[in-house]
């Protein structure tokens, strides 16, 4: 066989002089960009390490159900009003936005679709959630503090919601959105009307997407300070009446205590901060958990 | 899915010879012209994995230098992706593995050493369905030399080159800096080819070229082919029977099969001549095929 | 006994009136869904309706320009509100010079240069970083940022000192390390997040036809993204710097515990400054008349700030989805 494959003497397929330059740029993007995630994490580890490691020792069962002591200099107790007060405050504003949020995405998507009035609504919605979180505390400050002269944990409830309700109706309309219309065509011409379409059909089919994305929503209200602070006012015993006098909360704690120079209070805002992170974090995986159980089960049905 | 069937009209009917001497597929015999030319790629016991999965294996054949070399066969049964290995456009496919040995003449082609841009700038490759940048006619074609370092003078006579090469300088010469979305299908493909020549490439690969494009622009691009084989070797997977007949030197006949497994796994059947391979395949699946009896 | 006759009644006119029971109640529901949209117009109206209507005293004490006084004294009633917001701008560009490369770099490194079976996981880390509450991120800063970045910024200033454009910038540095540096830096980790999330769906919806024509032509992975990419994703990335900014414009806690309140107008990035959101956290709760509708008077501000941010970023954002399809 008399076949002539090119003698390769020199080789034809390395870089030349030439493009070194361009390899080297290729290397130092890529350096670059693997920089900016480890800049990143940088952050994240050590404010972990930080929170765990100071309010570790504080944290505990006895840490969540002590009273705050009502001089900062005292050491140990616990944050146990304030525990009570994010939750009943958070549950509060949630019972309020989610409600309201996924009926407005409801309208949004099966009613007013186009229209130029869904189209403001939606563009004033994603505006919203734009807007400082103190402002929301001003303004019910302004509505509800100033008109009833009191403090109370229903306020701070108000503002959170006010908070949450552009964010789920956001979230909630794109989980409407990907619920595809043969569902709803097949429901129609069963004889469903809308109404029954809309509560068997697709809030049923949203229904994981929708409750993850609410579940964002509560994690950032949870760790919201600004709107709190001019409404609820500041205590130390324990109020488990959402609408009657004023109450704290984690957040307003660890940043009253963040600046105090008494070891004391800066213990109790590591604790605190540790279980407001805890709580945070914990709703946030179980949004993320509802979103992979949502995945497997569509793909399985398919 | 049956392949479209437009080209057994002129095809020369099977003889009625007896099968030719069992060809185990695995070892192809070159005929004797392929002697005199040039070896551009040499391909041994090449297989490709996705995932862990064989999608093509026990490929073995050499393309040779300034020919128009097919791939043929029914979907699924590899043609594509063996095409792929030949400018390492698996590196960045996810889960692809590229196992045996290509050479490009005479180098590893996945050798340790080798520069994968300068593979890609020597291997070129046009794709299936034309894929311009959303740029201008002139930057579409110089974006491979501005890349390559070219300075700016230099660069209007190299895209007026690469776009006479391909035959369509006269369409655009007026309009260079128009988008160049703003042409038709064909000459969106011909745009692609203008700037895959822009680089000066050795080799250029087609994925299909012209299965997305009508039969004018399609009669166009074959002629375009038989023009640059004088200068640049093409490899083209085609699934359109009579494209390959009428426009190959040499084609290769690849099918799928399913193994002991029960998956389909490619190979190559038979790897001749075009006049030979069509006239007198060796492998009654390629009769098989070309005669419209499956695929 | 009779059975009663299953005759088909008259087939009905369809549009004939009477409502049928169902129809009641979808056209309930359709207002109370409608009612629960339009809540959205109607608080954000509100806001701006009282906001506006508390700080009229403020406004009418000390007119207009007073929003472009630099004076802000409480003890001798002169709420100029220039400082504030100038800080509050010093401290939002400085968290975008930090946040916006970083944020791109992550977009790039999650959806071209991470392992493929990894992705999910940065992706989980990053939004992580996201979840952490404001005041959080202050109280780790008071304890570990502050030390550490006193003795870089005097560093830096001792350095400069005598060269004209920086002397200016990095001159007097806080002893503390409150500065509006520091309250730039911890503002930018803070607003990385979201920046980053935006970018990333931005450059993952650069069709693979193009990467791929790209790397055919012998480009390397940085030209590809260079050539591809950015030009592709140009306005969703200046939509995403929008948005980044209006968050760190309206960053409250965070920066009210590192940026030192001090409310003149300086370009003394290491030394101590105040924001307009920081100096209502700290100065409201002692304020009263006029003070107060200063305080709420810069929360207008804010908010209209954070509104026009908003609403320009998505127009931005929608003229880039506009084109895309098009081009698609």
């Amino acid at each position: 066989m008399s076949t002539v494959t090119a003698p390769a003497t020199t080789s034809l397929l390395q870089s030349r002089a030439a493009s070194r330059g361009r390899r080297l740029r290729n290397h130092l993007a890529t350096g670059l960009i693997i920089g900016s995630m480890a800049v990143t994490l940088v952050p994240l580890v050590f404010l972990v390490i930080f929170v765990v490691g100071r309010g570790g020792h504080a944290f505990g069962w006895h840490f969540l159900t002590t009273d705050i002591p009502i001089l900062d200099r005292e050491m140990g107790g616990g944050m146990k009003a304030a525990v009570v007060g994010t939750l009943l405050i958070t549950g509060g504003a949630t019972a309020m936005a989610v409600p309201l949020g996924v009926l407005g995405a409801v309208y949004l998507n099966e009613y007013g679709k186009q229209s130029r009035l869904a189209r403001f609504i939606r563009f004033l919605s994603e505006v919203m959630t734009g807007v400082p979180s103190i402002v929301m505390g001003l303004f019910i400050y302004i509505l509800w503090t100033l008109h009833f002269k009191s403090f109370s944990g229903f306020a701070g409830s108000l503002a959170l919601a006010c908070l949450m309700l552009p964010i789920v109706i956001r979230t909630s309309e794109e989980m409407l959105r990907l619920v595809p219309d043969e569902l709803r065509e097949g429901s129609y011409a069963l004889g469903s009307r809308k109404v029954r379409t809309i509560r068997t059909v697709v809030l049923p089919h949203a229904a994981p997407g929708v409750i993850s994305g609410s579940l964002l929503a509560v994690a950032r209200a949870a760790g919201e300070t600004a709107p709190l602070l001019f409404v609820i006012g500041i205590v130390t015993d324990t109020n488990s009446n959402l609408f009657h006098g004023p109450t704290t909360a984690l957040s307003a704690q660890i940043f009253k205590n963040a600046i105090s120079p008494f070891v004391g209070a800066q213990d109790r805002a590591y604790g605190a901060a540790l279980t407001l992170i805890l709580l945070v974090f914990v709703f946030t995986a179980l949004a993320r958990v509802v979103t992979t159980v949502y995945a497997r089960r569509t793909t399985a049905a398919v | 899915m049956p392949e479209a069937r437009s080209g057994t009209a002129t095809v020369a009917p099977v003889l009625t010879r007896p099968p030719a001497e069992q060809h185990d597929g695995t070892r192809e015999v070159l005929p004797p012209e392929l002697g005199e030319r040039q070896i551009v790629f040499d391909l041994s016991d090449v297989e490709v994995r996705y995932h862990g999965v064989t999608a093509v294996q026990n490929v073995n054949l050499r393309i040779a230098a300034r020919e128009i070399t097919a791939f043929i066969g029914p979907s699924g049964c590899g043609k594509t992706t063996v095409l792929r290995t030949l400018n390492r456009m698996h590196d960045i496919t996810p889960g692809a593995e590229v196992r045996g040995r290509i050479t490009y003449h005479g180098e590893d082609l996945y050798g340790p050493r080798v520069d994968v841009a300068e593979v890609r700038r020597r291997i070129g490759m046009v794709f299936q369905k034309p894929n311009p940048f959303p740029k201008s006619i002139h930057d579409n074609v110089a974006y491979g030399p501005r890349i390559n370092g070219h300075k700016r003078g230099d660069i209007g006579d190299r895209v007026e080159h690469a776009l006479q090469r391909a035959a369509l300088w006269d369409e655009v010469k007026d309009k260079l800096r128009q988008s160049a979305l703003g042409l038709s299908g064909g000459q969106q493909q011909r745009l692609c080819i203008a700037r895959a020549l822009a680089v000066e490439p050795d080799v250029v690969l087609m994925d299909e070229p012209c299965s997305a494009l009508d039969p004018i622009a399609t009669a166009r691009i074959e002629d375009l082919m038989q023009e640059l084989k004088s200068d640049y070797t093409l490899v083209i997977v085609t699934h359109n029977m009579q494209q390959a007949a009428r426009a190959s030197d040499r084609t290769a006949f690849f099918t799928a099969e399913v193994d002991d497994a029960g998956r389909r796994v490619g190979h190559l059947v038979e790897f001749d001549a075009t006049e030979q391979l069509f006239t007198q395949p060796s492998d009654p699946r390629t009769e098989g095929y070309i005669t419209g009896r499956f695929g | 006994m009779a059975t009663e006759t299953l005759a088909p009644a008259a087939p009905r006119n369809l549009s004939e009136g009477g409502v049928p029971p169902g129809r009641i109640s979808d056209r309930v529901f359709r207002v109370v869904t409608l009612a629960a949209g339009l809540l959205v117009l109607v608080i954000l109206g509100l806001i701006v309706v009282e906001t506006a209507g508390q700080a009229r005293s403020w406004l009418s004490a000390e007119g207009l320009g007073t929003i472009f006084s630099s004076n802000w004294d409480p003890a001798h009633h002169h709420f100029g509100a220039l400082a504030l917001i100038v800080g509050t701008l010093e401290v939002a560009f400085l968290a975008l010079l930090i946040a916006v490369p970083v944020s791109v770099g992550l977009a790039l490194f999650v959806t071209e240069v991470a392992p493929r079976p990894l992705r999910r996981y940065f992706v989980y880390a990053i939004d992580l970083l996201a979840a952490v509450p404001s005041v959080v991120f202050g109280l780790w800063a008071i304890h570990v940022l502050l030390q550490p970045l006193a003795d870089v910024y005097s560093s830096i200033s001792s350095a400069t000192a005598g060269i004209p454009l920086l002397d200016t910038l990095f001159g007097s540095p806080s002893r503390s390390g409150q500065a509006v540096m520091t309250a730039g830096i911890v503002v930018g980790i803070m607003i990385t997040p979201i920046v980053t999330a935006i970018t990333r769906e931005v450059f993952a919806t650069c069709p693979a036809s193009q990467k791929e024509a790209a790397l055919a032509l012998g480009a390397t992975r940085w030209e590809m993204i260079r050539g591809s990419i950015f030009p592709h994703s140009r306005s969703g990335v200046v939509s995403a710097v929008m948005i980044g900014f209006g968050r760190a414009v309206g960053e409250t806690i965070a920066v009210a515990l590192v940026v030192g309140s001090n409310q003149r107008l300086s370009a003394h990035l290491f030394g101590t400054g105040d924001t307009m959101a920081s100096i209502i956290v700290n100065e409201f709760g002692d304020a009263t008349g006029t003070w107060r509708s200063a305080l709420i008077g810069l929360g207008l501000v804010l908010l209209l700030l954070t509104v026009v941010i908003g609403i320009v970023a998505r127009s931005v954002l929608g003229r880039a989805e506009r084109r895309l399809a098009a081009v698609t």
